[in-house]
Parts: C-alpha cells; structure tokens; sequence
C-alpha cells in the first residue's frame, strides 16, 4: 500500500500521456489554412519545451541548494535533471524541425528561436564538457553548478527576450498572430493542458531514476 | 571599506599590468595582425567589403580579443598569491576588480581596433558617435561575462580549451544584441531608434554582474 502511495503520480503520469496520445491523434481540431492537421503537433511538440523549462528549472534549484550545502546529491539531481531537460530539448527540436517542413517549408529556417535553441544547447553542451573534465568530485560539483546558474540565465534571455526583439515565424512573434487568439479553441485546450502535464512529469520521472542511477553507480564505486 | 578595496585592487591590476607591458602589447599585436589578415583577404581582394561584414567581421575580431584578454585574468599571476588575495579581500571585491579592469582594457583595446581597422578597411559608419557608444557597451558586457568564466576556466587544467567552449555559447545573445544594435547605428540611427536594445542590453550587463557577484565567491573558495 505504502508503495501504491509513493508512485501513485506515476500512474497519473501514464493515464495523462495516454489520454493526450489518443486524443492528440483522434480529436476534433479547427481547421486552419496551412496547419491543417499539423496543428496536433501542438500537444507534442510545445508540451516538450514546457517539460524542458520545468526541468531546467528544477535543475538550477539544486544548483543553489548545492552552493548553500555542499551536498553532493543535490549535484546529482541537479545534473540528471539538466540531462533530462537536454533530452527533451532534442525532442522538441525534432518535433519542430517536422512541424517546419510541412508549414514553412523547411526542415531547418532561418528563425530566432531556432537560433537560440540551437546555442542553449551549446552552452549546456559546454556544461557537460565542464562536468568529464574536472576528475575532483566536489570541485567538479561547485564548478559546474556555479555554470549550469550562469547558463540558465543567459539562456532565458535568449530564449524569452532576443526573439521578442525580432521578427519570428513563431506564433505570437513578429506580428504572427499568438494560439490564444485565433487557434487554440477550447476543444484543444482540454488537451493540451494536461498534456503539458503529462509530459513535464514524464520528465521528472525519467530524471528520477537517473538519479537513482547515479547513486548506485556512486556506490558501487565507492565499494570497489 | 569595500569600494575602498576594490579600488586598491583595480591599481594593482594596472600596476602589474604596467610592470609586465609585454602581455598588453602582445594583445594589441594580436589585434593588429588579424586586423591586417582581414584586410589583406577581404579588402585587398574585392576592392570592396559589404558593410554587414564589415561589422560582423570586426565584433568576430573583438571577441576573439577579449576571450584572449580576459581569459589570462586569473592565470597571470601565481597559484599562490591568489590564496594570499583570498585571506586578504573579500571575493566580491576581486571579481568586481576584475571586471572593472577588464573593461577599462578592453574599452581601450576596442577604440585602437576601431581605429587600425578604420585605416585599413575604411568606415561605413552612419552615425559614428552611436557606434562607440555601442563598442563601451560590448566591452562592458564582454567583461563582465567573461571574468566570471575565466575564474571557472582557471580551475581546471586545460585553462585555454575550457574559456573557450565555455565563453562562446555563453556570449552569443551578447553578441546578437552587440551586433544588431551596432548595425542599426552603421545605418546612421542613434538612440531613439534603439532604445529596447540599448535597455535590454544594459539590463544584461547588470544581470551578468550581479550573478558574477553571487557565485564567484563560491568558485574563489577553493
């Protein structure tokens, strides 16, 4: 009972990934010129940037949590956490990169928040390097966490405001008009709230068991 | 006390740098000499260079400058006298120093690039004044971003390898507001026309010193 208790949110999780799969496949969207049925793409490729922000966010709380403590296993989450985040970062750039080709035109366009994916996942590319590059673990922990703060900031800006200072095929930029207005009607909504759910928790799921993961090889390491 | 400190620190950084001229004159061969490689294969070539590489070139030349400036910062002097600065300073202190310091060489290192590169390359610049206005600016925040990251890059081994993959994707949303704003100014407008990018610009400055300010101190402890 006590363990039906402790992952009953994964069941949740499950029901929700469900429900916006079959939904997302099998329900009513407006038609729209141009969109058509990519529309869909919505519930999978938007919920994947949505997943990616929580996650990184997490990520950067045990990076503080860490320079407050020195714990070690707030650097282990907040690393798994920033890997999980990355994961969903590919995620959403190959769902984008579909999404394009069938309305713009192109696998890959000329676009602001293209761009700055692209060097967000420099810079936590750069992160990873940091982290196989320092052998001392607490250096290694206080390093990378210092950066990994550093990155998120710089990141957010380039992601939320560089965009917004130029024109974007996105909607909601460069005078495009944003979901809320013309396309997500209420039908979509219902699915693409809890699809943002569903996935987000999907994400904390996976950066879970990275984390226990994590801790197992630390401690097969320490008693070998 | 403390601005007191920084100050005391900032005139040491000058002085060191005075005694020791041979990195700041190797800096400013540096800039001259890729300076001239530009010239000689876009100028020299075509007879003409658009005005859009123009600039991209020279802000490519000045990051490239600065990384390599800013990037000695704390290799320059010896393991142990940075522990002697530990006992003595507060490390808020240190990194502001530096970073006053920084800009105060890389402000200088830009007004001589724009200079040569003026002479060789010529100068499209619409509105000249909006221009150096935006090169302060860029030396600014390439210092301020950059301090911090050569603190990290200095605690590991390979200190060159590591400033670079860890400044370069880390400048860039710099860099892109660096180089729209400079083009506007090179299209002859000035400050009304740029005012969102002159304010998102300053607020990230701010933000990038302020977070400096925040976790260098945890990188200093070791």
């Amino acid at each position: 009972m006590e363990t039906l208790k402790k992952h009953s949110w994964k069941f949740v999780a499950l029901l929700l990934l469900i429900y916006t799969v079959v939904m997302g496949l099998y329900g009513k969207v407006p038609r729209q010129a141009i969109l058509n049925e990519t529309v869909r793409n919505l519930y999978f490729h938007v919920t994947m940037w949505f997943s990616m922000i929580f996650l990184l966010s997490t990520s950067v709380y045990h990076s503080v949590k860490y320079l407050q403590t020195s714990d070690l296993s707030h650097d282990q989450k907040s690393n798994a956490y920033v890997e999980t985040g990355l994961i969903f970062a590919v995620l959403g750039l190959l769902t984008g990169s579909l999404w394009a080709k069938f309305t713009w035109g192109a696998w890959w366009t000329n676009d602001p928040k293209l761009n700055s994916v692209a060097i967000g996942m420099l810079i936590y590319l750069a992160y990873l390097l940091v982290r196989s590059s320092l052998p001392d673990e607490q250096q290694k922990a206080r390093i990378s966490n210092v950066y990994n703060i550093f990155a998120f900031v710089i990141f957010m800006v380039l992601i939320w405001i560089l965009p917004r200072l130029t024109d974007s095929l996105h909607p909601g930029n460069g005078g495009n008009p944003g979901f809320n207005s013309m396309d997500l009607d209420n039908r979509m909504r219902m699915v693409f709230y809890p699809a943002i759910i569903g996935w987000t928790m999907l994400g904390f799921w996976i950066a879970n068991i990275k984390i226990r993961v994590k801790k197992i090889e630390e401690t097969i390491e320490e008693t070998e | 006390m403390k601005s007191n400190e920084i100050f005391v620190l900032v005139k040491k950084e000058i002085n060191l740098e005075w005694r020791q001229k041979f990195a700041l004159q190797g800096l400013i061969l540096y800039l001259a000499s890729t300076i001239f490689i530009c010239y000689l294969s876009f100028k020299a070539k075509n007879q003409s260079i658009e005005p859009i590489t123009w600039n991209t070139l020279f802000w490519i030349i000045l990051l490239f400058t600065a990384v390599n400036a800013v990037g000695k910062s704390f290799t320059q002097e010896h393991r142990d006298r940075n522990l002697f600065y530990f006992q003595l300073f507060k490390p808020e202190s240190i990194i502001f120093s530096k970073i006053i310091y920084n800009s105060i060489m890389l402000i200088g290192m830009s007004l001589v690039g724009i200079l040569f590169y003026t002479w060789v390359m010529g100068n499209p610049v619409g509105n000249f004044p909006f221009y150096l206005v935006a090169l302060v600016l860029g030396a600014l925040g390439f210092s301020s971003t950059l301090s911090l990251i050569a603190g990290i890059a200095a605690q590991g081994e390979n200190t060159a390898t590591l400033m670079a993959v860890l400044s370069f994707p880390i400048i860039v949303p710099l860099l892109l507001l660096l180089l729209k704003l400079s083009k506007s100014a090179m299209d002859g407008f000035g400050l009304d026309e740029n005012i969102d990018e002159l304010g998102v610009l300053v607020a990230l400055d701010l933000i990038v010193i302020a977070l400096s300010g925040i976790l260098f101190p945890f990188i200093w402890k070791h």
